[in-house]
């Protein structure tokens, strides 16, 4: 290992040197340069005193400190430090450059997903008079431009970008060619019905996949390309809720201080702010996410470690109460919904634990917990669907009844066979790995069933 | 003889400025000097003089820049700013008060303290952790 040239020999030990201090979050780049500039000085003198390269290089690190000491003295005059600044990019080198050039595309992307959201304007669509033709929409303004983003920073090939743009065109055309009838006949106002509402939720289910390809460039047939997927959607999901928050405040404060001056910006904020807020947010968001995934940790693991005891203890009291009172439960209309939630957030809470889990950990109590709480969200809804079985025939099949029973299913499918995987897994009969891989090998068909409810439903229901 | 961390943290400040009040210089001159100047006796771990430096720059007493030195690399060079040189002047008062007061108090125990000269002198001249001009 050792190089005969004495030359070459400092540089690699100047090399290591360097890497061990580029750990220290205190010691910026420039800082390395700086000292590296100094221990050479110091190597420099010297050996010009006598010593040979080996010997200088030795006594000039330990003049300089014991590397934590040295950290230690950074931080206490730049403790900033210690707290990730993310939104300035500050330092140079191609890395920085790359990171301004990202932002400044992210930040014309989102404009540019602003302005197309009041295009139709221009055409005379009113987002009040059509706002049904907007709900139907919502996702074309916003997702292709964050697939051009994606598909840009990954360097997506030409045929895929092809692919992806297809299945906007697609999705154009099945939001809008169909014949929407009004949820009250005969009424000016075209309030949006049950097949159409039903597209507007369902349609950009089906779009977040062809983001995902797009997210993941090349790597979507890998189960870790479509896991970073995941963890993306679940920070971004995070960061859109701060942003809304964020545009919350301003337009209260907004509101209040024109107020003040008798001017009303209502009308501002229904036709502009709000919409062109919420379709920039996205892109913004979908920024912040890139920028920062490996410079702070994730949320939404952090919060699903908060909120899996918490929620396995309301689950299984419920099933307490459930069993110990003997009541049934009652079936509403609402009630296929509220359970289908009830599945969405146990699968949320399973899916970003699940990602951000080291495989080869062992066992711990956490997992417990995961089952524990899977198996009670299984038995709650079992009970829920047993109760509305029963009574289907009698409450009939209506368009929302029959996409709340699909979801139900394929939620419930996903747990089920999850839960078996994680018992496998607890009892030692098989890795996590496989429990990774079931949930990503799954993603494609909540966009399935999205496009079954897109495109199947408004014909089959008559376009109610 | 070893002087003590907070002496030396309480008087790094001074001496960096009134040595760049003198002219711009870089980290590693600073400490040669520091050495020079102190005869040995002043060790100043040569990593920690930085964030000195950082602090000073953030009060905006000194102002930093990069250059590029005679054998190439690029070297971060410090110079003094006005505010620092005010700065300097009130340390320079400060420090005068110090020391006046305690060089009455020295000569008043002139004669129950041991002659602080004696072994100094000595280590002025060759001491040092390691040989500097050899």
């Amino acid at each position: 290992m050792t190089t005969p040239d004495p030359a070459a020999r400092l540089e690699e030990q100047i090399d290591r040197w360097r890497s061990f201090l580029r750990r220290r979050r205190a010691i910026h780049a420039t800082d390395v340069a700086e000292l590296e500039d100094h221990l050479r000085e110091q190597v420099a003198g010297l050996t010009g005193a006598g010593l040979d390269a080996e010997e200088a290089f030795l006594v000039a690190v330990k003049r300089m400190g014991a590397l934590d000491d040295l950290s230690r003295e950074f931080a206490v005059e730049h403790s900033d430090r210690l707290w990730k600044q993310l939104v300035v990019s500050s330092g140079d080198g191609a890395e920085a450059a790359g990171a301004r050039k990202d932002a400044i595309v992210a930040f014309c992307l989102a404009a540019a997903a602003a302005v197309a959201i009041k295009v139709p304007a221009l055409f005379g669509l009113d987002l009040g008079r059509d706002a049904a033709f907007y709900l139907r929409n919502a996702s074309l303004f916003v997702l292709p431009l964050l697939t051009g983003y994606f598909a840009w920073k990954r360097g997506v090939d030409a045929r895929t970008i092809g692919w992806l743009a297809a299945a906007f065109v697609a999705a154009a055309v099945f939001a809008n060619v169909y014949p929407f009838q009004a949820q009250v006949p005969g009424s000016a106002a075209h309030d949006p019905g049950y097949t159409e509402l039903l597209t507007a939720l369902h349609l950009p289910i089906a779009l977040l996949l062809v983001v995902g390809i797009a997210y993941a460039g090349g790597r979507w047939g890998e189960v870790a390309g479509r896991m970073d997927f995941i963890r993306f959607s679940g920070e971004l999901f995070i960061y859109y809720v701060l942003i809304a928050l964020g545009g919350a405040v301003l337009t209260g404060l907004m509101a209040m201080t024109f107020q003040s001056i008798g001017v009303d910006v209502e009308a501002f904020f229904q036709y502009w702010l709000a919409p062109c807020g919420a379709a920039g947010a996205v892109v913004v968001a979908s920024w912040l996410v890139e920028a920062k995934q490996s410079v702070i940790e994730n949320m939404a693991p952090v919060l699903t470690r908060l909120f899996t005891p918490l929620f396995a203890a309301v689950l299984v009291t419920f099933l307490a109460t459930l069993v110990l009172t003997g009541r049934g439960v009652q079936i509403e209309r609402n009630v296929l919904i509220a359970f289908d939630l009830l599945l969405v957030v146990v699968l949320g809470l399973l899916l970003y634990s699940v990602s951000a889990r080291e495989p080869g950990a062992p066992p711990g109590l956490f997992d417990w917990m995961q089952v524990v709480l899977v198996v009670s969200a299984l038995l709650a809804d079992a009970v829920a669907l047993w109760a509305i079985a029963a009574r289907i025939s009698e409450l009939g099949f209506t368009p929302n009844r029959v996409a709340a029973l699909g979801e139900n299913v394929v939620l419930l499918v996903n747990l089920a066979w999850s839960a078996v995987l994680y018992l496998r897994f607890l009892g030692g009969r098989g890795g996590f790995a496989r429990l990774e891989k079931w949930q990503t090998d799954y993603l494609p068909v909540y966009a399935a069933w999205a496009a079954v409810v897109v495109i199947v439903f408004p014909p089959a229901f008559g376009y109610v | 003889m070893e002087i003590n961390k907070d002496l030396i943290a309480a008087s790094s400040t001074p001496i960096v400025l009134a040595m760049l009040a003198e002219e711009d210089s870089y980290g590693y001159a600073i400490l040669q000097r520091v050495q020079e100047l102190s005869g040995g006796r002043m060790e100043w771990t040569d990593g920690m003089l930085y964030p000195v430096l950082h602090r000073l720059e953030r009060h905006g007493f000194v102002e930093a820049r990069w250059e590029t030195a005679e054998n190439g690399r690029r070297r971060k060079y410090y110079s003094i700013t006005p505010a620092g040189r005010e700065q300097l002047a009130e340390e320079h008062r400060q420090w005068e008060a110090v020391d006046a007061t305690l060089r009455s108090l020295w000569s008043a125990l002139r004669d129950s303290l041991p002659a602080p000269d004696a072994g100094a002198a000595g280590r002025a001249a060759g001491s040092g952790p390691l040989p500097q001009g050899a």
